[in-house]
């Protein structure tokens, strides 16, 4: 069993949404993540990343606000699983609320073990 | 009452009390010395009392017939065993005094349950040794209680005391920066002797009750003294509150089970109920929620038995939640049968099918309740199933109902 990280981008984020819509997708949200839990495969709920005080720091150090602007994809949040296969992992994604947005993407990576020992 | 009643009663509730100051007194250590002086005192009330009446103030006799037997056990022992006494008698001022006052009774007690609930002592030996040293429960008792016999409770008993003693476990309160971790121990356990209780499938009713019961008592004296600082005490206690509120309702004259469903709400204990809430309501005040304070907060929903969407809504949110914390098999199959009643038969089932608890009755059971209204063939097939995989006498009864029932 390897872990993955699934890391939900969005795509002309705002960060601007309604309360009711907000709690809708919390709801959505945390019913897709129950349901990967129930089987026992959920390795971290991980954390929403917020639109609000985002920085970006460039070669050179030079600091920008947000990464809204420039680039079109922000990441939005991420969560760990456990999974049998990369496939396993692409089906649990597949179930993100994320994915209702048009344009948003999950991208599916396995966490790469190093053994220090 | 009568002498008959009397001293068990008494022994109930003061060998405990005793055993905890003498424990005290003495040291862990000695803990065989603790638990022959409780007994020789209460054979004396059994000896005495019948004949010479009842003294006036029981509780006092007793305190006073088990300072005399420790004085004389030293006396004794002292003859040949110069090495145990002089060291009581040097960490002690055993001596003469023993202090029976009721802060030292309700500080040793507690003491008593801190040293019990040692993490290094295996949960199940710690909830034997609670039961037989802080509820005054019998071998017996204790070996119906887990479904075995009196060897096994013997030697775990025997091995949890060893590990008292060779730990160099004492009683005192844990020191500030241990105390959360410690009390973390102890609230498993006392969660632990509850669901044994509540859920074990001892068919005594009257032992499961005492065992509710006396987790309760115990949870009673940790409230007092730390949850004002560690809020999920409450939760734990809502919760016990909540569960205990339909021991009353869940058997029927002949003892069988009833299910949730077919309960009478009247038999319901309200006034557990209410007690629940204040404690849920009490434990809020922490920055975090602890299992307790989910299962608590699940159990509450328990106890309004009218099918509401706010209550499908909230219970299948704790359920993500308690599954977030900790997985466990049970709470998968209630969150999928919670999305059934927020959502459709046909989503629950599609969640339910990757559960993948094969071995599991209840996952069966659960399959055949989906499907109930959709396929009775499948339903029927499920409940078969469920039968072929149960263990108990009643369960499979039920589920044989459960077939008969879809008329087909």
């Amino acid at each position: 069993m390897d872990e993955y990280v699934l890391i939900m981008r969005h795509e002309n984020a705002t960060g601007q949404v309604s309360p009711e819509q907000m709690q809708a997708w919390m709801q959505q949200t945390m019913d897709w993540l129950g349901g990967i839990a129930a089987q026992g495969k959920l390795l971290e709920t991980g954390n929403g990343l917020s639109f609000d005080d985002a920085r970006v720091v460039g070669h050179g150090g030079v600091v920008t606000n947000g990464p809204f602007g420039e680039i079109k994809e922000t990441i939005g949040g991420y969560v760990i699983v456990k999974a049998e296969s990369v496939e396993e992992a692409v089906e649990f994604a597949k179930g993100s609320p994320v994915l209702q947005g048009p344009g948003n993407t999950l991208e599916v990576r396995k966490v790469a073990k190093h053994d220090f020992k | 009452m009568n002498t008959e009643k009397l001293i068990p009663h008494l022994f109930r509730t003061e060998s405990s009390k005793i055993s905890a100051v003498l424990n005290k007194h003495f040291g862990i250590k000695h803990i065989e010395i603790a638990e022959d002086i409780v007994s020789d005192t209460f054979l004396s009330a059994l000896e005495t009392w019948p004949y010479k009446g009842i003294p006036e103030n029981p509780k006092a006799w007793l305190y006073a017939v088990a300072k005399n037997k420790s004085k004389n056990y030293l006396i004794k022992s002292s003859n040949f065993e110069k090495t145990i006494s002089q060291e009581i008698l040097q960490t002690s001022e055993l001596s003469t005094e023993i202090d029976w006052s009721e802060r030292n009774i309700s500080d040793s007690q507690l003491q008593m349950l801190f040293a019990v609930c040692h993490p290094s002592i295996p949960a199940e030996s710690q909830i034997g040794l609670a039961l037989k040293i802080l509820c005054g429960f019998g071998i017996d008792e204790i070996a119906a209680a887990f479904l075995t016999n009196k060897e096994t409770i013997n030697k775990r008993l025997f091995r949890a005391k060893e590990k008292l003693k060779s730990e160099q476990i004492k009683l005192e309160f844990p020191p500030e920066n241990q105390i959360e971790k410690r009390i973390n121990t102890v609230l498993l356990t006392l969660y632990l002797l509850f669901n044994e209780g509540y859920y074990s499938e001892n068919q005594d009713d009257v032992i499961r009750k005492e065992l509710c019961l006396e987790a309760m008592r115990l949870l009673e004296m940790l409230i007092e003294s730390y949850a004002h600082t560690i809020p999920k005490i409450h939760a734990l206690y809502a919760l016990m509150c909540f569960h205990s509120s339909r021991l009353d309702a869940r058997k029927d004259d002949t003892g069988q089970l009833i299910l949730y469903q077919n309960q009478d709400e009247n038999l319901w204990d309200q006034t557990l109920i209410t007690k629940g809430v204040l404690h849920l309501h009490k434990a809020t005040g922490g920055d975090s929620a602890s299992r307790y304070h989910i299962e608590a907060s699940l159990a509450f929903w328990m106890t309004q038995k009218e099918d509401t969407s706010e209550k499908w809504h909230q219970v299948l949110k704790l359920y993500n939640h308690l599954l977030f914390i900790e997985y466990s098999p049970i709470a998968a199959l209630n969150r999928t049968f919670a999305l059934s009643k927020v959502y459709r038969n046909e989503i629950a089932i599609a969640e339910a099918e990757k559960l993948k608890l094969e071995s599991n009755p209840f996952y069966f059971s659960l399959l055949a309740e989906l499907y109930r209204q959709i396929d009775r063939q499948k339903s029927k097939q499920h409940l078969e199933k469920a039968i072929e995989l149960s263990k108990l006498k009643p369960q499979k009864e039920l589920l044989q109902k459960k077939i008969a029932e879809l008329n087909i």
